[in-house]
């Protein structure tokens, strides 16, 4: 490991965004607008925005930079990029970690946008610190990223990296306990919610969002939501090759 | 005499139950400007491959500068250029020569130095994906020539060039040689080969030749690459014909 590769590879992330306004416009203003529409739609029940709006600021970091982490690391793979930094002396977590970086320090401005613009234009009421709001935010965004470094080692085309997001995000969008509780869910549902990362990132936001004395589970929520995406980085690193068979 | 730079010794690489290279022997020497020539589909970019240690050998041994092929002290030792250009689309050139000139410690000097040496100095500030595939092709050597490796491995990097430029480049590359370090050059185009002094012929994962082209040509009497070669397979197949007809 050399930092100074790390930060080198996320100069160069970064500089490749900056090469692509749209992306990053899309990134940053769509969850705003999302959030609007959904305060529009809860006007008459103000306490249901108040639940899923917190809620929605975790999933949208996560979501977005599943998409753009397995998209980024497919066009290294199939531009013959990797294979020539693989044959360099960088390390592979000086990789990993440049895109982590770069992709964490754009998560951070898409959940202080997105989380100031609900808190103070559409009237998100935030019991918990502002701070822990960002911090889980990070937490996903990064669980995020890890885990489509990962699958991108399972898909050949952009079509079907695209597609690993209906196929490993939405059901866990679907059992995160946003539409049903995840202690309503049936016996064995409740048992696969609970081995599901966006569970543990929703219950964080929630706890976080709904009392002004966090209680420790939420940092456990938290703790969890890392923990799996650090695993996620290594399985991503272990897909690095620098020779095939 | 000579330092080798590069031994093979009977190497094998199967992928998928097809035999790729079959068990390939050669040497080749440090300093020399060596021309890999066969047609394509002949297993010149699986060597290459398994010369920088991307490709796992399935037999035989490979060793790089007095060390196996893929060892961890070689990524600093080999500038490898893969056949289609590997640079990054959405930098600008001089973007793509600063990222891996971090990563193999290259000055800012160095990087003025090669985009010269490319003649790519009028779009430097250009992005990768406006450039044509002519251009993109020098970024990509220009990023295997940044960190002064003693060995570069070149896959095809004069494919679909301007004759004038591939005449310069050829004539950097003699340059890099005499000042000692190694070239390993493929191409599919047989006249490409008349520049080099030493040649290694492939087909079908075979060794056809490899030594000095005037052997080469004493060797067969003849007085064109293309012609050595074709005199080569038709050796060849006789010898295989007959071999059959023993048993």
């Amino acid at each position: 490991m050399h930092p100074k590769l790390t930060l080198a590879t996320m100069r160069r992330v970064l500089t490749q965004l900056l090469h692509d306004p749209r992306t990053i416009g899309l990134m940053f203003v769509v969850p705003c607008v999302l959030l609007g529409l959904l305060a529009w739609m809860y006007q008459s029940t103000p306490h249901m925005f108040d639940r899923v709006g917190p809620a929605l600021l975790g999933i949208f970091p996560f979501v977005v930079m599943f998409l753009i982490t397995s998209v980024a690391t497919l066009r290294e793979r199939s531009s013959g990029t990797l294979e020539r930094l693989m044959a360099l002396p960088i390390g592979k977590f000086d990789f990993i970690l440049g895109y982590a970086l770069a992709f964490g320090l754009l998560a951070v401005v898409q959940a202080t946008l997105a989380s100031e613009i609900a808190i103070h234009v559409y009237g998100m009421h935030v019991a918990g610190p502002e701070y822990l709001v960002l911090v889980v935010a990070l937490a996903d965004a990064l669980l995020g990223m890890a885990l489509g470094l990962f699958v991108s080692a399972f898909a050949r085309t952009e079509f079907q990296a695209v597609q690993f997001l209906p196929a490993l995000i939405l059901p866990q969008f679907l059992l995160c306990g946003l539409l049903v509780a995840v202690d309503a869910l049936p016996g064995f549902l409740h048992g696969v919610a609970r081995c599901l990362p966006l569970t543990y990132a929703v219950d964080a936001m929630g706890k976080v969002s709904a009392q002004a004395n966090i209680p420790h589970a939420a940092y456990h929520d938290i703790l969890v939501v890392v923990a799996f995406g650090a695993a996620a980085l290594m399985l991503g690193a272990a897909t690095l090759r620098r020779s095939s068979r | 005499m000579l330092e080798t730079a590069i031994t093979a010794q009977a190497i094998t690489v199967k992928k998928q139950g097809r035999e790729i290279l079959s068990g390939i022997t050669c040497q080749i020497n440090a300093g020399t400007l060596t021309g890999l020539i066969g047609p394509s589909g002949s297993g010149k970019t699986t060597l290459m491959r398994s010369i920088i240690g991307a490709q796992r050998l399935s037999g035989g041994s490979l060793q790089v500068a007095g060390l196996k092929a893929g060892s961890k002290q070689l990524r600093k030792q080999i500038g490898y250029v893969t056949q289609s250009p590997a640079i990054y689309h959405d930098l600008t050139v001089l973007q793509n020569l600063h990222y891996f000139g971090a990563i193999v410690g290259a000055s800012k000097r160095k990087v003025t130095e090669v985009l010269e040496q490319v003649d790519l100095q009028s779009v430097a500030r250009q992005l990768g994906s406006t450039l044509s595939g002519g251009q993109q092709a020098r970024v990509s050597l220009a990023i295997a020539l940044l960190g002064d490796a003693p060995v570069l491995v070149l896959d095809e990097p004069t494919v679909g060039l301007d004759p004038l430029l591939r005449r310069d480049l050829c004539g950097l590359f003699t340059q890099l040689a005499a000042q000692g370090r190694t070239l390993l050059v493929s191409s599919h185009v047989m006249d490409e080969a008349e520049r080099c002094d030493r040649l290694l012929l492939l087909r079908s994962g075979k060794v056809l030749f490899s030594g000095a082209k005037n052997d080469l040509l004493v060797h067969t009497a003849t007085h064109s690459v293309e012609d050595a070669f074709l005199v080569l397979i038709a050796a060849a197949t006789t010898s295989a014909g007959s071999q059959k007809g023993q048993n």
